[in-house]
């Protein structure tokens, strides 16, 4: 018995260190929703998109805008048309700034970060996302 | 004596196999699934018509977009006072042209200006001619030019500083509009000619 333990542990070890990651949904997504324009319009101050973005290579790294309002929106580096999304992949670790006139800045920044390498930095990722999950329960 | 020795090498070898087929099974799961080659760019879903534009060409012809319907058309906003960011982009695509071999002509690269105060039709033509002698640049009265602009999300600020040295913030990335004018696709700034390569094999492959 104490056999199979071991090798269950050592395997589940092994995994979460060495086995590629993948699945899930590669997109973080932001939507501009219907009546933002009319709400802006009326006064209100509306954000939506941060003025950072963080992503990581190989897990999350495509940033999907949509625009959901009746009006044309100049999301992030874009324009959007009314029910138009634009699906933005990033292939490169590194910070990528874009003119943004949606912020007072005038600047969006995305960050993406390098795909944990296997061993220690995927280890760490995935009990971190384990921790974050658990804390979400 | 001996069959416990027996049992106890059978467990081993039980759960060695368990370990091995439990881990090639987690490798398969977790390869990503197949998917067809996405562009480089970022996409628009689903695509709308291009905004239409009426310029002055370096060609001395109109320049309007539905002059170049079947080719895809590369648009950029630039000024030939730029120090650093429309020199690469414009080196890219002609790298990108070049690469493309004979494909290239079905590619056009147009180049409007943000800076109409200094950027003559003269002098585009010969800033784009160095680059590559089929990029088409265009001008118009600034209040035309802002109103494309507009049309294309596309910001350009001037940056004063004394005399006539003054730069212009300006959008980077560059538009990629398929054969029918529909605007499929930007470019940011900063990716090599092999992504607009690969992108714009795509794009004259699809219909």
């Amino acid at each position: 018995m104490r056999v199979w333990l071991a090798c269950v542990l050592a395997f589940a070890l092994a995994w979460m260190a060495f086995a590629p990651i993948a699945g899930g949904d590669p997109e973080e997504l932001f939507e501009i929703p219907q009546g933002t324009y009319a709400r802006r319009m009326a006064g209100n101050k509306v954000e939506i998109l941060p003025s950072t973005i963080r992503l990581t290579l190989g897990v999350r790294n495509v940033l999907l805008l949509r625009n959901l309002d009746e009006v044309p929106q100049v999301f992030g580096p874009v324009l959007i048309m009314p029910g138009q999304s634009f699906r933005l992949p990033f292939e490169l670790a590194s910070t990528y700034s874009f003119a943004c006139t949606a912020h007072a800045s005038g600047q969006m920044q995305v960050i993406v970060d390098p795909e944990p390498a296997p061993g220690w930095d995927r280890f760490q990722w995935r009990l971190l996302r384990l921790r974050m999950k658990g804390r979400a329960l | 004596m001996q069959p416990q020795r027996h049992r106890g090498t059978e467990e081993y070898r039980r759960a060695f196999s368990l370990c091995l087929c439990a881990s090639v099974l987690a490798i398969f799961l977790s390869f990503p699934a197949w998917s067809a080659p996405a562009l480089k760019a970022g996409v628009f879903e689903p695509p709308a018509k291009a905004p239409e534009f009426s310029l002055q060409g370096t060609d001395g012809k109109e320049l309007k977009l539905a002059r170049f319907q079947g080719k895809i058309t590369l648009l950029v906003f630039g000024f030939t006072h730029c120090p650093e960011v429309c020199p690469t982009t414009l080196a890219t695509l002609a790298q990108a042209r070049k690469q493309l071999g004979a494909a290239a002509d079905a590619v056009q690269v147009v180049y409007l200006t943000v800076d109409p105060a200094r950027d003559d039709l003269d002098r585009i033509r010969k800033y784009l001619g160095a680059f590559d002698k089929s990029f088409i640049g265009g001008t118009a009265r600034p209040e035309v030019l802002a109103a494309v602009r507009e049309h294309y999300g596309v910001f350009a600020k001037k940056i004063e500083s004394p005399g006539e040295n003054y730069g212009m913030s300006h959008s980077t990335s560059v538009f990629l509009i398929d054969r029918q004018g529909r605007l499929r696709a930007l470019m940011p700034y900063g990716h090599v000619p092999a992504d607009f390569v690969h992108d714009l094999k795509l794009l004259l492959a699809s219909k």
